[in-house]
């Protein structure tokens, strides 16, 4: 498994367009962000939670790619419940730090969001193979091939650029210049293979692109792509469901009476 | 209505090899003062089967990247005459020339063998349809036998070269062009890709110019030898055999590995009694990968006796975790399992483990020279990088210059001593990285494949200097894949992968 052939169980979820899936992770995020309430985040979680079901990861593994989201919600939500903006009744204080009914509810609202939006961008990751995401770009979307392709040529090399660092690292313990010094001599060990890294990267680039062109690409005659990206009715349904629990998630918000509109 | 295609029989029809002629034909890049190549003159007929040889310098790689179309426009370099390909200009003749570049590595375009293959074909807008049966023979033809979504990033150097001439041949060019393709490589994956290489020509009846300073490998493979002469034009040009007998010395002497004509090797004259610097026992060496705590075995069981003017040699196959045992031995991994030892004598009153020794500690008594030199490069200069060293070490000013003027004077450097290191042609950094190794006088040194894709003079040089040192009572352990290497200073050779090291030359007590 690697960066870039990520091993992706057979799924529904695996088998969707890519287009299909970001158009869907950015119709919630775009919904989402229009309000700042607990009510619209924690609905479009619970109806996520009946989508991510069928991503075809492993309970492990969703744990695993999606820990950083569930490090990060409780922390934001803790942070604004200490040092949000306070209304309502007195909870609870302590010097500066002050609970109040208002900011605690800020607080769930911000946690549940950081969730609400960042798991479905985990795990669209997490199941797409970047090569078909570059396909549907450039064929779905019609971004320039160039980029697009360019771009997934270029993701290849971060695999390479652990190994490079890896090895200079070494090779400055073998020089003397390995250790000591203190935090200046801290700081050239990092600044020192970083800027030999970058020589180096960019070596490999400029090859690689040598590559590319010597396989007649780069011009600016039409390209065939050997793998069509198709949106089937599959992937009308998917974005289908993504505008349903935005509108789910903003109609019950509204309907409660806690959607705040953030520009109104 | 039937026509006969003009091909010798057994070749594709769809493919018509190429004809080449350069009149007057020549390239300076953009910022250089000398011209890479000047007044070439010559002609290649559909079918011919070319090697180029050349001094270093000679300008071969330009002449193949102009050919393939790659060496850019009028922002890139100034082109005089003409260099034509079927009468028409390399740059305009997209998708009729393949090229193979030396560096497994950066060949590879996507993540997924058959699509790496197909890359081209899309390019060159080939129909769908017709792609993926053009990959499969592809591959056929160059031997690799694996699903379609096989990763590349699994593949070894010499599946990756043949993965890079399946993606040119897919293309179905009329002219291939390879640029050092198995420089890189181990013996068993030089003869894949030679292999892979003749049996597409003799289908496809292409025409073919290969650079490449390992003579041995095309010789029977190729019709016609060109050499390129450093001052421009053509030096030599005619049947293989003949270029080969009449300008042998001349190449051998440019660096060119003539079979006829193979490197000296150094007479030693080793020291007695050998004490014993650092012994492995049972040892197990791993890298921990990234984001892991524990390391991941490769080479369990190495049992080893690094020895005072002893060339031991590592040798095994691809993966068998040779370098991995190279740098633990080197003190720069921590080992997996077992016991790595400095003798008393050797660690000189600190720990007997060395990856528990400092970093400065390691520099009077372990020198690494690593497999790629530019990973050992630290500073803006030749000198200035030298220099560090010796200043880590605290000698004074005087000592750091006369150590580093003499190195430099030894491996030829001087001429180079304000050069950044990383514009260093490949011989020139080779020796560069030992001279950086050799500062600091370490008692042990470990090099990782340091005759990799070397010249025929650097090689003769390295080991001529090598040898002296362990004259001098310098241990040495050197993991490579060069069976002249091997021949040249091995006193043992531990093979990873078998049980026992074998014990060779005068060494061998």
């Amino acid at each position: 498994m690697s960066l870039l052939t990520p091993t992706i169980r057979p799924s529904v979820v695996a088998r969707l367009n890519p287009v299909a899936k970001l158009a869907v992770a950015l119709i919630v995020s775009c919904a989402l962000l229009l309000s700042i309430d607990w009510v619209s985040a924690g609905v479009a979680l619970l109806l996520e939670a009946g989508l991510l079901l069928w991503c075809g990861l492993s309970a492990r593994q969703f744990l695993l790619r999606t820990a950083p989201v569930w490090i990060a919600a409780p922390m934001a939500a803790v942070t604004t419940v200490l040092y949000g903006e306070d209304s309502g009744a007195l909870l609870w204080q302590f010097g500066f730090i002050s609970v109040t009914e208002g900011s605690t509810q800020l607080g769930l609202a911000i946690g549940l969001r950081v969730l609400a939006i960042g798991l479905p961008g985990i795990v669209l990751l997490a199941t797409t193979d970047p090569t078909d995401l570059a396909d549907g770009l450039a064929q779905v979307l019609r971004l320039p091939a160039r980029f697009v392709l360019g771009g997934l040529a270029g993701l290849r090399l971060v695999g390479m650029f652990i190994e490079d660092w890896h090895s200079l690292t070494l090779a400055r313990r073998a020089r003397g210049v390995g250790d000591g010094g203190g935090p200046r001599g801290a700081a050239r060990r990092f600044f020192g293979p970083a800027f030999s890294l970058l020589v180096i990267s960019v070596r490999r680039g400029s090859k690689l692109a040598t590559a590319m062109e010597a396989r007649g690409f780069g011009s600016d005659e039409p390209r065939t792509w050997a793998r069509p990206s198709r949106v089937r009715a599959a992937d009308a349904v998917l974005v289908g469901i993504g505008f349903a629990i935005a509108g789910i998630a903003i109609g019950v918000a509204v309907w409660a009476e806690t959607w705040s509109f953030i520009l109104a | 209505m039937l026509h006969t295609p003009p091909f010798p029989a057994g070749h594709d029809a769809q493919i018509r090899a190429v004809q080449i002629r350069a009149s007057g034909w020549g390239w300076r890049h953009a910022g250089r003062h000398n011209q890479a190549v000047s007044g070439l003159d010559l002609q290649i007929e559909p079918g011919e089967r070319v090697l180029l040889l050349g001094a270093s310098g000679a300008g071969k790689s330009t002449l193949v990247h102009a050919l393939a179309g790659v060496l850019g426009d009028a922002e890139d370099g100034d082109e005089t005459g003409s260099l034509l390909i079927d009468g028409r200009r390399a740059a305009e003749a997209r998708g009729r020339v393949g090229l193979v570049l030396q560096d497994p590595d950066s060949q590879v375009v996507l993540a997924r063998v058959g699509d790496d293959v197909a890359f081209g074909c899309e390019n060159l807008a080939v129909p769908r349809a017709e792609i993926w049966p053009r990959v499969r023979q592809a591959l056929t033809e160059v031997g690799l036998n694996l699903p379609l979504d096989h990763p590349t990033s699994s593949l070894s150097g010499g599946q990756k070269q043949r993965l890079a001439l399946a993606g040119v041949l897919a293309m179905r060019p009329g002219l291939l062009l390879l640029d050092e393709p198995t420089a890189n490589l181990d013996p068993d994956g030089v003869i894949e890709v030679r292999d892979a290489v003749v049996r597409s020509l003799d289908r496809s009846g292409a025409t073919f110019v290969v650079i490449e300073h390992r003579v041995e490998v095309w010789q029977d493979v190729v019709d016609r030898v060109i050499v390129l002469d450093p001052a421009g034009g053509v030096l030599a040009d005619g049947p293989t055999r003949e270029i080969l007998s009449r300008q042998g010395e001349r190449l051998a002497t440019a660096g060119v590995w003539v079979p006829a004509l193979p490197p000296r090797f150094p007479t030693r004259s080793p020291i007695a009694p050998a004490e014993t610097l650092l012994r492995a026992e049972g040892l197990a060496v791993g890298r921990v990968p990234f984001g892991r705590r524990a390391a991941s075995v490769v080479a369990a069981g190495i049992t080893l006796n690094l020895r005072a003017g002893t060339a031991t040699v590592v040798t095994g196959p691809n993966g068998a975790g040779k370098s991995t045992l190279a740098l633990t031995l080197a003190g720069l991994l921590k080992p997996a399992g077992g016991t790595l030892q400095a003798s008393d004598k050797f660690a000189a009153g600190i720990a007997s483990e060395p990856h528990r020794w400092r970093s400065q500690q390691l520099l009077t008594r372990i020198g690494t020279v690593f497999q790629d030199p530019e990973h050992q490069f630290l500073a803006a200069t030749v000198r200035a990088d030298l220099l560090i060293g010796p200043h880590a070490l605290g000698l004074s000013a005087a000592e750091q210059t006369s150590r580093v003027d003499e190195l430099m004077h030894r491996l030829r450097l001087d001429h180079l001593a304000d050069a950044n290191p990383f514009t260093l042609s490949g011989g020139e950094k080779r020796r560069m990285s030992v001279a950086t190794v050799l500062a600091t006088r370490p008692r042990l040194l470990v090099l990782d494949e340091p005759t990799f894709g070397q010249d025929s003079r650097t090689w003769q040089e390295l080991v001529t200097l090598l040898a002296e040192l362990l004259d001098e009572g310098t241990a040495l352990v050197a993991v490579t894949h060069d069976a002249q290497f091997v021949s040249a200073l091995a006193d043992e050779e531990y093979r990873l992968g078998t049980p026992d090291p074998i014990r060779l030359g005068a060494g061998a007590l």
